[in-house]
């Protein structure tokens, strides 16, 4: 048993080592940083997370991203819900090409996208608000939820549907009540995915944002001063930036392996 | 009542059901016999709404349901897999179809258990469907059908995938557990056996259309083509070319015999079958032919024995009570009353 957990031990530590650096960092002051290498921090300091939860702009860089995400989310597994649920059962004409068009946009480069996205917003008065992010993000998002609810779902037998019809049950109330409770293992992947992606996506939300939806990865960005880069708060804000990704992988980590063996995902 | 007035069904080119009038009555089984793909499950699904009508009509106790949806015909469905909901515990999934009918909590409660009991689901009531054996899954789709009380239950080879004592053992409760409730309860099974032992009425299938429907009894003793012959037989039912002249009908492999009641029979070329249980290795009566050939293959199961035998260019099949000494790759004899023999001409329709 021993020698079969070392080599996925060294793996994981080798994965943890800039995820460890980065919060050793994040406690130490930034003249330490510059000073040279060093293990653990000399002089623990909690001064730059006082320094980020203190200061509106700080702490409104995270609320920003936080609320663009969410809206993402919501928006993009609602909107593929019943595009996959079509997808998922009936046969039309197109559909496999359709279905493949939609991923596609997934593969798209959302610099290309960042100029023509920048000009509509604004001349929709969308520029610098939540729902532009959103918006944008739903380019990539809506095709990746689609993909994985339609395997989720194609797992369900038709003969259910059926069965729920004939039991009386209309569509939207089959659909809430029978349909969704089976596939919410699909739904929780589908979202924690589409909350991953919105919240590492850097450019477009910077682009299509100035003050009042600014998200945190544009605020570190603006840490540079007269005296250099405040390394010490950029890697608290760092670290800071990962707890949301965690928190929700831990809530949907049951669902993804689900997720893996279905081949979906 | 459940009547279909030329209904058809259409995906896309393909026609699934061919035009078919039917008139299902409650009181008693209507089985729907046919092989996989001769289109029971299409038929069922045209009756209960699920699939669009091309043309023609269907009523419901007389009333034309032919545009009416699904949720709006008061009907219950029993699939082949065990279809439950798989979140819902056994009592909810029997309470389902109430629940949205609006029912009353405490007469949900009465017509659950009610079912439950009937179908021995009394302790399961509180777990999910997959924590249930194969046999009691399908017993709580057959108990959602049951405390529906809808006016029409179809049941699409329900116990094809029950092993074999379970099948038996539910297919002797069927008829009790619909008796009485007023309902017109279709079956469709591929067994001839079981369309036999539920009774009632059979519509034999073929190739999306209905080739015969009337009392089980009587289909099973005068099936009116080759087809119906064919399908309503377990083993497969003897069928031999024969040439009839004067009424005499000869054997290509040897063996003649009066045809009973065959004189305006013109001289030619007919089909005749016979039963396998109607070909046997003794005498039965002063009339029966004799026809001797090579046996092929033997079985025995349980007290029967049956054997193939090679008469002429034809493969005959006896099926016959008791254990019978056949000798593989000998000459037996085997015996046949032509009283029981059935005539089909050319165009495989029966004749006489």
């Amino acid at each position: 048993m021993k020698k079969r957990s070392i080599i996925p031990i060294l793996y994981i530590a080798f994965l943890m080592l800039p995820i460890y650096w980065l919060v050793a960092m994040s406690f130490k002051t930034t003249n330490e940083i510059l000073s040279g290498f060093s293990l653990f921090p000399q002089t623990f300091t909690l001064a730059n997370y006082v320094a980020i939860f203190t200061d509106p702009t700080w702490y409104w860089g995270y609320i920003n991203s936080i609320i663009y995400v969410t809206m993402n989310t919501v928006l993009s597994v609602c909107v593929a819900l019943p595009a996959a649920y079509a997808f998922s059962r009936y046969r039309f004409l197109g559909d496999k090409q359709l279905f493949f068009w939609l991923l596609t946009n997934r593969m798209a480069p959302a610099a290309v996208f960042a100029l023509p996205f920048f000009q509509l917003y604004s001349s929709m008065q969308l520029f610098d608000t939540y729902l532009a992010v959103a918006l944008a993000h739903t380019l990539f998002n809506v095709p990746l939820a689609v993909w994985i609810l339609e395997g989720f779902m194609r797992s369900i037998p038709k003969e259910l549907d059926e069965t729920a019809y004939v039991d009386g049950y209309s569509f939207p109330r089959f659909f809430v009540k029978i349909f969704l409770p089976n596939i919410k293992a699909g739904v929780g992947v589908a979202a924690f995915f589409c909350f991953m992606f919105s919240w590492v996506e850097m450019l477009l939300a910077k682009t299509l944002t100035a003050v009042e939806a600014k998200p945190i990865a544009a605020v570190m960005t603006r840490t540079a001063s007269s005296a250099g880069y405040e390394l010490g708060l950029l890697a608290a804000a760092g670290t800071l930036t990962i707890i949301p990704g965690a928190i929700v992988i831990w809530f949907v980590r049951n669902y993804i392996a689900r997720g893996f063996a279905m081949g979906r995902v | 009542m459940i009547e279909l007035q030329d209904a058809v069904k259409q995906v896309g080119n393909v026609t699934h059901i061919k035009p078919t009038t039917l008139t299902l009555q409650a009181g008693h089984f209507n089985v729907l016999l046919g092989a996989t793909g001769s289109g029971k499950t299409s038929l069922i699904k045209l009756m209960a709404g699920l699939d669009p009508i091309a043309q023609g009509r269907v009523l419901m106790d007389g009333q034309d349901v032919t545009r009416l949806n699904t949720q709006k015909r008061n009907i219950s469905l029993v699939h082949q897999f065990f279809v439950n909901y798989p979140h819902m515990s056994v009592f909810e999934n029997i309470a389902s179809p109430l629940r949205v009918a609006g029912m009353v909590e405490s007469e949900v409660q009465g017509r659950v258990e009610e079912a439950a009991d009937l179908l021995q689901l009394r302790p399961m009531l509180g777990r999910r469907p997959h924590e249930l054996s194969g046999g009691q899954q399908q017993r709580t789709a057959l108990a959602r059908a049951i405390a529906k009380e809808s006016r029409a239950v179809f049941l699409d080879e329900p116990l094809a995938n029950l092993d074999y004592k379970l099948r038996e053992e539910l297919r002797e409760q069927l008829p009790d557990l619909f008796a009485g409730r007023g309902a017109v309860v279709v079956y469709a099974t591929s067994e001839p056996e079981e369309a036999l032992l539920l009774g009632g009425h059979t519509a034999l299938m073929e190739d999306g259309r209905v080739t015969q429907f009337g009392p089980t009894a009587d289909i099973y003793r005068n099936p009116e083509n080759i087809a119906a012959a064919r399908v309503f037989s377990d083993p497969p039912i003897n069928l031999a070319k024969i040439t009839i002249s004067s009424a005499q009908a000869q054997l290509a492999g040897g063996g003649s015999w009066a045809v009973f009641d065959a004189t305006h029979l013109p001289d030619g070329e007919y089909t005749v079958a016979v039963r396998p249980h109607r070909v046997t290795p003794f005498r039965t009566s002063e009339a029966d032919v004799e026809l001797t050939g090579r046996v092929i293959v033997t079985e025995l199961s349980g007290s029967d024995s049956s054997a193939h035998f090679q008469h002429g260019d034809d493969a005959w099949v006896s099926l016959a009570t008791g254990v019978h000494p056949y000798q593989v790759g000998e000459d037996h004899s085997f015996y046949m009353n032509p009283a029981h023999c059935r005539y089909f001409g050319q165009d495989g329709k029966r004749v006489v």
